[in-house]
């Protein structure tokens, strides 16, 4: 019988494993211990959000997956089949389910007026539309379709957009498509900084 | 990175993370992996502890990495190619360089024009006017057929090899030292460990990040490391090569996917206006062949550029219209983040668009942002937390009264919210999966991002205004088009072929006549029909140097070590049988996936497929400020330029309007050397929303050598006041062993060192380190010298 050791934690702590695999009976002792708090979470696999080592993480979270309820998040760590990290995580690794539940993500769309002293918050809609709004006029605004030298440019120079260094490759192309294929040239990311 | 195109052909970490276990000696400059890379950095402690690999730091402080290293030399900021430019003289004046090698897989051999030349400071070429170069005077000599002329010998007077030699040759260990800071004795026991990996049976690697890229002079200090490492034959190595330690989690990807000024994803060029058809556009970006025998794997650029055109305007590109060449803007100049900061000071820059990026912090000067950002019409900002970008209106001592800038703020989802790939440092694609879902009022970035684009399209559609065939006719076959899957979109990277409508498995199979598509070459091969490779979890590890092949996927092709082909000889056999690459048997490579066609022989072509000269340059044309490296000081230097203070500085670099008044000009006033970094605890500036991590590193710091602090009468743990020309800081005082003065040019030097973490936002507050940086940048990348600058100091 292969057992990891992660497969060995959650049967010793559920108990289901026996005299006959180990050698000897966890019963008593488990009598003695809390069930582990994983015991009855999902696994998934996922990257750590940090730097660029790429470390292999397994956030585990619970949550029955129904219509009217909301899984959550109740521990990450190392993933130990990861080849680069191998199970072992940072300081900033160790705590990043801190990062994925802290108390100050913002859940409101919010805007400043010009010489406003502070903000006001908008629905998302609202928002959206101010954004598209703003994106156009300035488009049209700076938009060239020939330089001085009367060449084809299509470029929009009124606007520029940054980052992120931070999302999956996925959202990455598609912000590359769509800022290219909107005319701007003035777009860079983490990179450079 | 630019330099690691310029050399090798492709600007990426050459090895991976846990190759680093491999390597007989490593060398870290310009980066602290001990404390930013933390995870990574264990494979180093494994070569060690395993291997009895030395492990040596050269930094201007001796940093947590030093800590646990066999020996540290302390260096003055900003005197790196001094440091490895006398390594460079040290092999070749000891005969140390791996001759095989330098012989086989680098351009040693050619001949260069009579043109090249360099004197007092400056390469052939020179335009005052202009400041900067004319690159044919750097151009190889051409023999009767019209490739390059090319001496075996290595002893043609102009040979790369000759002028390699001659041009190094001023960096004796007391010139190093001078320029440094540390002493002849010093220096020669770092090089003897350094150089003893110049033979076929020892290899060793170099580990560097943002301490490297972030001069004026950053890309030719990478560039002297890599010339370095070719010279001991370390690249394309197992246990060898050049790695770039990247920062942010994907930051690698976002590169490869081309949020980056310039280029297109896959690495591919923006058209500029003279290039007036897609055919110009194609001459101008295929490189020719400088040598009969090069695969020039860049000859295939017009199958990526057309298939990705084909990806993103599907029938709308056609070959009639030049594959919708127009679709796309044509940039003229420079469009990098201190180019956009000019224009938004200039007032031509309208609106600003930042998403999970927080450019207040990140520099450089910020007091010259913050007046920038203030000419902004409009500017949003997404991301999970309040950022200081956001509420820059109000940062310490602005008045909101007197800022007309309307900014947006939306709150997106986070990483462990959404599915899709990270690409990390070494380049392995790994696919991470979903674990919940975003909190009620939180939109992921790919839905904020098509609700724009649909809205701005459908203004068009229902007003008109600036042409917008590009918007219009811009692919977007998403089963729910107001938020495509993750799985859609690695699908439209890797490529089809149009004709069957079967994902493609190679970008072997990419072709420019408009039957395949790709939205990203380097990515093909990533999802095929086989299913999503980046998702692979095997652990199987065959050769047992770590590659994993079935874990993940790594660009180009599942390839783990970049330019195996040179951890072979050139008849093909190991270098290193104990550690070998890839090995010729007869009839195919085997070992790592090959960097070279897997059944061609040998000595059919150089080992460098991506350059046309078939091997890694040492002498190259590819930067903007010489063919070799050269010395330059700091834009803000503690000492004269002692190899030629009458070019003291990079002459090619780009001054942008009050850039010039903005620094100290050796003035008193300004007397001491200062370098900005960052601790384990903190990562940039997300972590200042992470409680255990902010109890964890509180307050910000300045981290002052003893001596300084004596003679300023600063005690530990007082309040301490730094300033630049630009700004100022203040913070408490951490008085430490870990910076030493240093005699440069006969003259005691301080260095000063400051992290970077803090804002006004965050759940703890502290002076933003981008306050007293300049803002200048390299000359090819122009990433800013946050390395290197002056202040003063005094007790608060």
């Amino acid at each position: 019988m292969d057992i990891s050791r992660r497969t060995f934690i959650k049967a010793a702590a559920g108990g289901a494993v026996g005299v006959s695999a180990l050698g000897f009976d966890l019963r008593p002792a488990q009598a003695a211990v809390r069930q582990l708090k994983i015991r009855n979470a999902t696994e998934y696999r996922t990257v750590c959000p940090y730097c660029a080592v790429g470390c292999g993480t397994i956030a585990y979270v619970h949550g029955s997956g129904g219509l009217n309820t909301r899984n959550t998040v109740i521990h990450v760590e190392g993933d130990p089949d990861s080849p680069i990290n191998g199970g072992t995580l940072c300081p900033k690794g160790a705590s990043q389910m801190e990062l994925a539940i802290s108390p100050r993500l913002r859940h409101q769309p919010l805007l400043r007026r010009a010489g406003a002293a502070d903000w006001e918050e908008v629905d998302w809609d609202t928002a959206m539309d101010w954004f598209a709004r703003k994106f156009k006029d300035s488009r049209d605004a700076s938009f060239r379709e020939r330089d001085d030298a009367g060449r084809v440019v299509n470029r929009a120079d009124g606007i520029a957009w940054v980052g992120s260094a931070t999302v999956s490759n996925e959202d990455a192309y598609l912000i590359t498509k769509t800022m290219r294929a909107m005319g701007l040239v003035y777009i860079d990311h983490q990179a450079r900084i | 990175m630019a330099s690691l195109a310029a050399t090798f052909g492709r600007g990426a970490m050459t090895n991976h993370w846990k190759d680093i276990k491999n390597t007989d000696v490593i060398l870290v400059m310009g980066a602290n992996p001990a404390e930013n890379h933390p995870c990574g950095f264990k494979w180093a402690v494994e070569a060690r502890d395993d291997r009895g690999a030395k492990l040596l730091t050269i930094d201007p402080r001796f940093t947590r990495t030093s800590a646990v290293a066999d020996r540290h030399m302390q260096i003055r900021p900003g005197s790196d190619i001094a440091v490895l430019g006398g390594l460079i003289r040290y092999a070749l004046e000891n005969d140390l360089h791996h001759a095989d090698y330098v012989r086989a897989h680098t351009n040693a051999t050619f001949v260069v024009g009579e043109e090249y030349g360099f004197a007092d400071g400056l390469f052939a070429g020179f335009d005052e006017a202009a400041s900067n170069y004319d690159k044919t005077a750097w151009d190889y000599e051409r023999g009767p057929d019209g490739y390059v002329r090319r001496d075996p010998s290595l002893e043609h007077p102009r040979s790369v090899f000759q002028l390699l030699k001659q041009h190094y040759d001023r960096y004796t260990p007391e010139v190093v030292a001078d320029i440094a800071g540390c002493t002849a004795d010093e220096f020669l026991q770092m090089a003897e460990i350094i150089c003893s990996t110049g033979r076929a049976d020892r290899v060793g690697t170099i580990m560097y990040a943002v301490g490297w890229t972030m001069h004026t002079v950053g890309s030719q200090i990478i560039r002297t490391a890599a010339i370095l490492q070719l010279l001991l034959g370390n690249i394309g190595r197992p246990g060898g090569g050049i790695n770039a330690l990247r920062g942010h989690a994907n930051v690698q990807g976002a590169t490869d996917h081309a949020i980056v000024a310039g280029i297109l994803p896959g690495y591919l060029k923006v058209p500029t206006p003279p290039q007036t058809s897609l055919a110009a556009h194609l001459r101008d970006s295929t490189p020719r062949p400088l040598v009969a025998d090069t695969v020039n794997y860049w000859g295939n650029y017009p199958k990526f550029y057309v298939s990705q055109m084909k990806a993103w305007f599907g029938e709308h590109a056609t070959p009639e219209n030049d594959f919708a060449y127009h679709h796309l803007a044509k940039q003229d100049g420079d469009a990098t983040w201190l180019t956009i900061w000019d224009k938004a000071r200039e007032g031509t820059l309208e609106g600003f668009v930042a998403l999970g990026f927080n450019p207040l912090l990140a520099g450089p000067d910020v007091p010259r942002l913050l007046d920038s950002m203030s000419k902004l019409k409009w500017k949003v900002v997404i991301d999970p937390f309040m950022l200081d970008s956001a509420e820059f209106w109000k940062a310490p001592g602005m008045d909101p009264a007197a800022i007309d800038t309307e900014v947006l703020y939306l709150p997106s989802s986070h990483w462990i919210e959404r599915d899709g790939s990270f690409t990390n440092s070494g380049r392995w694609a790994q696919w991470k999966e979903k674990a919940v879902d975003p909190p009620i009022g939180v939109q992921p970035d790919t839905w904020i991002l098509s609700e724009l684009f649909w809205r701005v399209k459908e203004l068009y559609q229902a007003e008109g205004g600036a042409w917008n065939d590009a918007i219009q006719q811009l692919t977007w076959d998403y089963l729910n088009p107001r938020e495509p899957t993750m799985v859609e979109l690695a699908k439209e990277i890797n490529g089809y072929d149009r004709t069957t409508g079967r994902l493609l498995s190679s970008f072997g199979e990419l072709a420019d006549d408009g039957t395949t598509t790709s939205g990203n070459w380097i990515y093909t091969g990533s999802y095929t029909e086989a299913g999503n490779q980046m998702q692979r979890r095997g652990t199987a590890d065959p050769t047992g140097l770590g590659m994993h092949h079935d874990w993940a996927f790594s660009w180009p092709a599942n390839r783990r070590v970049l330019y195996n082909r040179a951890s072979a000889d050139a008849e093909g056999r190991p270098w290193d049988q104990s550690r070998a690459g890839i090995a010729w048997n007869g009839r195919e490579w085997i070992g790592d996936v090959p960097d070279y066609g897997r059944t061609t022989p040998p000595d059919a072509a150089g080992a460098f497929i991506m350059t046309e000269e078939g091997v890694a340059r040492l002498f190259s044309s590819h930067l903007a400020d010489g063919p070799f490296s050269e010395h330059y000081e700091p834009v803000e230097s503690p000492s004269p330029n002692a190899l030629h203070d009458n070019v003291a500085v990079n002459p090619v670099i780009r001054w942008y309007d009050g850039v010039r008044e903005s620094l100290a000009n050796g003035d008193d006033d300004y007397p001491y050397a200062c370098t900005i970094y960052r601790v384990v605890e903190r990562e940039h500036f997300v972590t200042s929303n992470v409680p255990l991590l902010v109890e964890a590193m509180p307050d910000f710091f300045v981290e002052l050598p003893e001596g300084l602090a004596a003679e300023k009468g600063i005690p530990n743990g007082s309040q301490v006041r730094v300033w630049s020309k630009r700004g100022e800081v203040q913070g408490t005082a951490i008085v430490t062993k870990r910076i030493k003065p240093l005699r440069v040019n006969g003259r005691v030097v301080w260095t000063v060192g400051i992290p970077v973490h803090w804002g006004f936002v965050g759940i703890t507050q502290g002076s933003m380190a981008n306050l007293l940086t300049p803002f200048i940048g390299d000359a090819n990348t122009r990433c800013p010298e946050f390395k290197s600058f002056l202040v003063n100091v005094e007790r608060a």
